[in-house]
């Protein structure tokens, strides 16, 4: 009897959300009548709003599919330029090498701050940006020194394609050393479960990507989040960019234009992302 | 005279083979022509001695090779007695209708994918070891070993099983007869005799640790530098390139995953060869 009333709930909510979804996305009738298969990669930072947009798109039109995977931003830059995708995404702006070398276009749609995260257990949640440069690079590596308890400080950076890495270390950091004995992890989401699970953990995730099992360090005084991030106080910033090879058309150009409509500005905002308008 | 269906036959076998060995070897040369620009810059050597600090335009890949081995050679200690006493178990102590269950079992465990006891690792053993020696992050040497130990152990387990089952029963009976105990028996008699077999699995099971990537990737913490203890993270071989696969074709660091895509080749032809060897050598054994 239980189960019956299971699939019966379920039954009722799919076929609410199929018969309302259109309603309220105006945005998404240029897609009416288009079909085919759009492929993504590229930043980690990006995936939770490619695959908010992509199921919007999707729901409203069962012709599309789009499929999105990571891989970090030199990933995104050269899947797209080899073909291998239609949008490869960056969570840095392309070089003008790459740029030039693979003939992209640019779609910068969001403003994004890194900030350093310790776990919330962690009572350090200040740092000045001597004391920040002097954890990477394993120069204080307890976290009493810091006023926190008497362990030793676990570093996390990640990745050699990282968009994200690449703004920490150059604005963050200013390009000084990050320690080799620090942990190395392969995309925003696996940073923040690493440092969530660590309670002497130190890293760095995309500022849309905080939420209550990370917490963000404040830097000089400056608590990294969205307002900061807008205001231009918090410095270490950067855009979300998706790249095609070329000037794109057809479902490509619709997916891309999506993401600076009213309803895709709505999603870059609900992920903790600032639009460009 | 052979007709024309078994020629046409053994042709199509042939060539199948020799495809496949010639994939092998183009394999071979094809990671060493594409290695070969930073190759002809430091040399394979300097390459392999050098430390990981693409800043400094460091491309070496040591703290790879070290990280491999501190992780496989301790995954072995971990399994090799795991193994012996499963496989002592399974073959010679457990009762007759049990043995065939337990088998069934560690067969089915062979086949478990690597990223299963990747996840249970990072979950439960990960905090664990960090809590219990308060050192670290709990990614470390040991971690990774611990786990790619009990994912090797069930390969090494049905090798030893098969070296012991092949041990003729009057050997076996003698043993008895004579009055030897269970422990005696083990290491009197089945160990000696079954010690070609032993080492098959111990060697193959060494190849499936040195390759696997997984499990490093997700419990070792992947830090590109020389371990100092069982406690520091490091990064093994086939993490490196799984890291790395993703930066810019042109650029160094790419170029460098070639190097050790050749260590990885030429080490896992180097064990092969060995258990061709030994195997030979030992063929009057069982």
């Amino acid at each position: 009897m239980k189960k019956v009333s299971l699939l019966q709930t379920a039954l009722a909510v799919s076929v609410l959300v199929l018969a309302c979804s259109p309603a309220f996305c105006g945005s998404l009738d240029t897609f009416k009548g288009e079909k085919g298969v759009l492929k993504i990669s590229g930043g980690t930072a990006h995936i939770p709003v490619m695959k908010d947009a992509a199921q919007q798109v999707m729901a409203a039109n069962p012709g599309i599919q789009i499929t999105i995977a990571g891989g970090g931003s030199g990933v995104g830059i050269k899947q797209v330029g080899e073909g291998l995708v239609d949008i490869g995404n960056t969570g840095r702006k392309p070089t003008g090498d790459e740029i030039a070398r693979y003939n992209l276009k640019l779609f910068q749609w969001a403003v994004d701050g890194v900030a350093p995260v310790v776990n919330p257990k962690n009572k350090v949640k200040k740092l000045t940006k001597t004391q920040l440069m002097d954890i990477f690079a394993g120069k204080i590596d307890n976290w009493k020194a810091l006023g926190g308890t008497d362990r030793k400080i676990n570093l996390y950076t990640r990745d050699e394609a990282s968009g994200t890495r690449e703004v920490f270390w150059e604005k963050g950091l200013d390009k000084g050393a990050i320690s080799p004995s620090a942990h190395v992890v392969v995309s925003n989401g696996a940073m923040k479960t690493a440092v969530a699970q660590d309670p002497y953990g130190i890293g760095y995730v995309s500022v849309g990507h905080i939420d209550r099992t990370v917490a963000p360090v404040a830097l000089d005084g400056v608590v990294p989040t969205i307002e900061t991030v807008r205001k231009g106080t918090y410095k270490i910033a950067r855009g979300l960019f998706s790249n095609t090879k070329g000037e794109p058309a057809g479902l490509k150009k619709k997916f891309l234009d999506f993401l600076y409509t009213p309803d895709g500005m709505k999603i870059i905002e609900k992920h903790g992302f600032i639009p460009v308008r | 005279m052979k007709n024309l269906r078994e020629q046409a036959a053994e042709r199509a076998f042939l060539l199948s083979a020799l495809a496949s060995c010639a994939i092998t070897a183009g394999i071979l040369v094809f990671m060493v022509l594409m290695g070969l620009p930073l190759l002809r810059e430091g040399g394979f050597l300097a390459l392999l001695l050098n430390s990981w600090e693409p800043y400094r335009g460091a491309f070496g890949v040591l703290p790879m090779v070290a990280g491999t081995l501190a992780i496989s050679l301790l995954s072995l200690l971990v399994a090799f007695p795991l193994s012996l006493g499963c496989s002592f178990l399974t073959s010679g102590i457990a009762p007759k209708p049990l043995r065939g269950p337990l088998r069934r079992i560690i067969e089915l465990m062979t086949g478990i994918p690597t990223v299963i006891y990747g996840f249970v690792g990072i979950f439960l053993l990960v905090p664990l070891i960090r809590e219990f020696f308060r050192h670290g992050s709990g990614m470390c040497v040991l971690t990774a070993a611990l786990v790619l130990g009990v994912m090797i152990s069930p390969t090494m387990t049905l090798f030893f099983c098969d070296a012991f089952d092949r041990i003729p029963s009057s050997y076996l009976k003698a043993a008895d007869a004579l009055g030897a105990g269970r422990a005696q028996k083990l290491i009197h008699v089945m160990l000696p005799t079954a010690k070609k077999g032993i080492l098959n699995g111990v060697i193959l099971a060494l190849g499936r640790a040195v390759g696997d990537t997984l499990i490093a990737l997700m419990l070792a913490g992947n830090s590109a530098r020389v371990p100092e203890s069982v406690m520091d993270p490091a990064r093994t071989l086939t993490a490196h390139i799984a890291l790395v696969i993703a930066a810019d074709y042109e650029s160094p660091e790419f170029r460098s995953i070639f190097t050790c895509g050749v260590v990885l080749y030429l080490s896992t032809m180097v064990m092969t060869f060995l258990v061709r060897y030994l195997a030979r050598r030992g063929e009057g054994n069982i």
